[in-house]
């Protein structure tokens, strides 16, 4: 599981000891978080988001356990009891805008983090398995934040609700009474309320447990790092504890100040205001639109208007939606290079900026309304992220020349390695 | 130990070739993966709508205050449906479309009842992903083919509430109703 030269844990103090014996527990931590675990030395700040990510996953469960505590998932007087939740309860408010920009906060951290992965090939071998199950933490996390969002039940919940549910009913002939199933009725109502709670309390532990496999299946190669180059020697590596404790620490410090300038100086500058008008299954809002981190998916959607061949409009719209998604998980296998960071890769460094543009563009279009120049924009971003995944990327791997890659982490990091003169050379 | 060695001896299964134990084994297994299927049932069908919410009342709307180039907003099981009393022009201009050129062909006649081409009553639902669309209400737009506006993704429906253009996929839904008088309808 990890390397010759990791630490052993050696308990001294007899309760400790015992303990190891009984439920080596302390071991444990000390094997993956402590000293224990020897990791890259030249992780960079990029590396830092998966522990934010953790982070804010505890924030959410904190948060939301508690306002669960005063929240009401009845359709009747569920808005009055977040209304309730911002007056009366003590500290309601913060603990609510807590909730809400957290939510916008883990988007944040979320999409660095896979992005960092594009960028440094993380999803590549050895580390498939960990890119394939946060793949599926990410959807999880949709599907929580998107339940969440009902909760308030105001105009944006409800038409978000009515909208996404009726994405089902694009599906061939189990479409509309799928969509009837999964509301418990004809339009968002009570029982689809109620039941968006119940799942939504229950999801975020589902991610709980999704994580702790992501990080084990991270803890049998460890984790990579910016020169893509695998750990060779004791000197590529120092001890996770307390280095990066303590520079997690520090971005932890960096993220807090800037979650706590959004929570108490702009706390709904990406909300909704129709989010504070109670549901109304009667008036569709002018402009609906999704929370930000939903944007560029929607945009996608939005993007198909007409028929394409066989398939209908609708139904192409949500397939591409899914498959938006659905694409990075066959992420390992496209890019066929056998370098993994594109620090080192010329070509695809340049690929990946534009994917990156793209992505803030598809974003921006999934905002605006869904009117020219939009729509006809986020169609020719929806064909250009496609084709950087299933067309770009493999033929970039194929046809580009790497630049020389180090010897190892310790020759990128100090200029030279000893080992390397003990090498053969290649 | 020797006990099992006795049940399983060779001798034993030979004949057919199938030991006691296989069947047993085959049977609970069996039952238990019925069983264990069988469970889902209520699991799954818990989310359907419930009792209360299939018993849909009809609504029964007095239609008499609704001016020609008017139209209102009623409620049937929880959703809207617009009323709506046609012009001469706007009959006129559904039935001028061929009908061939349309997403999903009907003509204003097959929408609505005989004798009655300008009660024109259709779900306000959007036939693409469910919002509301604009222009039964006092000045709401009626979009570019006079009809109907969804304003979420652009669909635009025309006088007899067929999908023009935009994403959806289908007409305005008709709901089964009756007019009970000249003055009452009486929808689901
Ligand atoms: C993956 C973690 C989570 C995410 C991404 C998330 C996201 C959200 C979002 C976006 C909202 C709507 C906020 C608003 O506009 O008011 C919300 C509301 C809510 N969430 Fe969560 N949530 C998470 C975890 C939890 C947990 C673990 C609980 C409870 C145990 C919880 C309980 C609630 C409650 C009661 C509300 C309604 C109150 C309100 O609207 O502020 N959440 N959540
Ligand atoms: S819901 Fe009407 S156009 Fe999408």
């Amino acid at each position: 599981m990890s390397f010759p030269w990791a630490h052993e844990y050696t308990p001294s103090h007899p309760f400790m000891k015992w303990m190891d014996e009984k439920l080596p527990l302390p071991r444990l931590v000390y094997n993956s978080v402590g000293s224990g675990y020897p990791v890259p030395r030249n992780l960079n700040y990029f590396w830092n988001f998966g522990f934010l990510a953790l982070a804010c996953l505890g924030i959410q469960i904190v948060t939301g356990v508690i306002l669960a505590m005063h929240y009401a998932a009845n359709a009747g007087v569920a808005f009055d009891s977040v209304e309730h939740i911002m007056r009366d309860v003590n500290w309601g408010w913060m603990l609510r805008y807590a909730h809400a920009n957290g939510a916008s906060a883990f988007f944040v951290v979320i999409y660095i983090h896979i992005f960092r992965g594009f960028f440094y090939g993380s999803y590549k071998a050895p580390r498939e398995m960990v890119w394939l199950l946060g793949v599926v933490i990410f959807l999880l996390m949709m599907a929580t934040a998107f339940m969440g969002y009902v909760l308030p039940w105001g105009q944006m919940s409800f038409w978000g609700a009515k909208v996404i549910t009726g994405l089902f009913s694009a599906i061939p002939l189990v479409g509309e009474p799928l969509q009837q199933w999964l509301l418990g009725g004809f339009a968002p109502d009570n029982a689809s309320l109620n039941r968006f709670f119940s799942l939504h309390y229950l999801l975020p532990f589902v991610i709980v447990g999704v994580v702790v496999l992501h990080i084990w299946a991270l803890h049998i190669p460890g984790s990579s790092n910016p020169t893509g180059v695998e750990v060779k020697s004791e000197s590529d590596t120092v001890p996770f504890y307390p280095y990066y404790i303590a520079k997690d620490g520090w971005a932890m410090g960096l993220f807090a100040f800037l979650y706590c300038a959004m929570l108490f100086f702009f706390p709904n500058a990406l909300g909704h205001p129709d989010n504070y008008v109670p549901a109304n299954p009667m008036s569709t809002p002018a402009h609906i639109v999704p929370e930000w981190y939903f944007w560029p998916f929607y945009a996608i959607l939005r993007a198909f208007t007409s028929d394409f061949f066989f398939i209908p409009a609708k139904l192409m719209g949500v397939l591409a939606m899914f498959s938006a998604i659905l694409v990075w998980f066959f992420l390992p296998w496209l890019d066929r290079s056998p370098v993994r960071s594109g620090s080192y890769r010329p070509a695809f460094k340049k690929f990946f900026i534009i994917l990156l543009i793209d992505v803030l563009i598809l974003g921006y279009c999934g905002g605006a309304p869904a009117a020219e120049p939009y729509v006809m924009i986020s169609q020719i971003a929806a064909i250009y992220y496609f084709a950087h995944f299933l067309i770009i990327l493999p033929i970039v791997s194929s046809i580009e020349r790497p630049d020389p890659l180090p010897f190892s982490i310790t020759e990128a990091v100090l200029g030279s390695d000893e080992q390397a003169a003990l090498a053969p050379a290649e | 130990m020797a006990e099992e060695a006795i049940t399983d001896a060779p001798e034993l299964a030979t004949g057919d070739g199938v030991r006691r134990r296989d069947f047993i084994n085959l049977a609970a297994v069996s039952a238990a993966g019925v069983a264990g299927v069988s469970l889902l049932v209520p699991l799954i069908s818990q989310m359907a709508p419930s009792a209360d919410v299939l018993a849909e009342s009809s609504t029964e709307v007095d239609i008499s205050a609704i001016q020609p180039g008017q139209a209102i907003k009623s409620i049937f099981r929880k959703q809207p449906v617009f009323i709506r009393n046609l012009t001469p022009k706007e009959i006129a201009e559904a039935n001028a479309v061929p009908i061939s050129s349309l997403r999903d062909p009907q003509t204003l006649a097959e929408r609505t009842k005989e004798g009655k081409e300008n009660w024109l009553i259709t779900m306000g639902v959007c036939t693409h992903l469910g919002c509301v669309p604009l222009g039964a209400g006092e000045g709401e737009i009626k979009g570019e083919f006079g009809g109907y506006f969804c304003p979420c993704h652009g669909s635009a429906y025309d006088t007899a509430a067929r999908i023009r253009k935009g994403p959806a996929p289908k007409n305005l839904e008709v709901p089964t109703y009756e007019f009970t008088s000249d003055t009452v309808v009486k929808i689901g």
